[in-house]
């Protein structure tokens, strides 16, 4: 099987370990997405900004990506059979899930793995497994 | 500054998702497939952002006393494994495989012309809002 290393990726993930490390290193905070939007969830107060600029800040990169750093982005979400209730179905569990579970692939994949977390390995493990899983019924047995 | 930094580093991380690849699903998805045409591009992602996180951690954060621009760390320090973390990242795991899409890569994409996008951080802000009135995070 031949395999190249795909640059780019492994250059992006160091992109976001860095961005990581100066939120929290100038900061102190984490770069977890899903606790930043919830956040913003409960405007007011002294951490609302710096959320609200943070996800300003994530939407300008895509935007700055496609147009300087010509990065395509696919312009549907259809993967085999994606329809719109096939959309707000996933976009819920993910929201309900990284709530509950405090955390997603930034907060517990990067953030929390790279403060060696048990709690965030863990996490990382368990969601993985089950979108492994959920990948493995959606494409092969359905 | 606090602001500024707060604006420069979530710029850097949106073009990092944005150049790793992540915001398309069909790279999540066949990382996800191991029995089909497995792609462990997403690895070298990961590998990325903790090739430089862990050292970062290890070396600048650590052993400082308190962040560079605030007074304190806002860690979660809980360290209990509880059926909460369990139950919730298999939710997020059924959510993730579902569609290849989790929250970073969706935020990013907002401004890339897929509407699917917003239906999808609508439906996953709804599923935050809910998860809250189930109990408060702690964070």
């Amino acid at each position: 099987m031949e395999f190249t290393i795909p640059w780019s990726s492994l250059f992006g993930g160091m992109m976001m370990g860095t961005a990581g490390i100066l939120l929290l290193l100038f900061n102190g905070k984490i770069a977890g997405i899903s606790g930043i939007l919830g956040g913003l969830l409960s405007p007011g107060g002294k951490e609302f900004l710096w959320r609200l600029l943070f996800i300003a800040g994530m939407m300008g990169g895509g935007w700055l990506s496609i147009h300087f750093l010509d990065v395509s982005f696919p312009a549907q979400y259809s993967l085999t059979s994606s329809t719109p209730l096939l959309i707000v179905i996933a976009g819920f569990l993910v929201g309900i899930g990284s709530g509950v579970g405090s955390g997603c692939t930034s907060g517990h994949g990067i953030c929390g793995i790279g403060r060696l977390s048990v709690r965030s390995i863990i996490a990382t493990c368990v969601f993985m497994a089950v979108a492994g899983i959920t990948v493995f019924i959606r494409l092969h047995m359905l | 500054m606090f602001y500024v930094i707060a604006l420069l580093t979530g710029l850097l991380f949106g073009m990092g998702m944005a150049l790793s690849g992540m915001i398309d699903p069909n790279l999540v998805i066949a990382f996800l497939d191991i029995t089909g045409h497995w792609d462990p591009t997403l690895i070298f992602v990961m590998g990325g952002a903790l090739m430089v996180f862990i050292p970062g951690y290890l070396l600048l954060i650590k052993q400082r006393q308190q962040p560079l621009l605030t007074e304190t760390w806002s860690l979660n320090n809980n360290k209990t494994i509880d059926w909460r973390l369990i139950i919730g990242a298999s939710l997020f795991g059924v959510g993730w495989g579902l569609l290849g899409v989790c929250p970073g890569p969706a935020i990013t994409s907002l401004f890339a012309g897929n509407t699917d996008v917003w239906l999808f951080i609508a439906a996953m802000m709804a599923g935050l809002m809910v998860s809250k009135k189930l109990a408060p995070i702690a964070r």
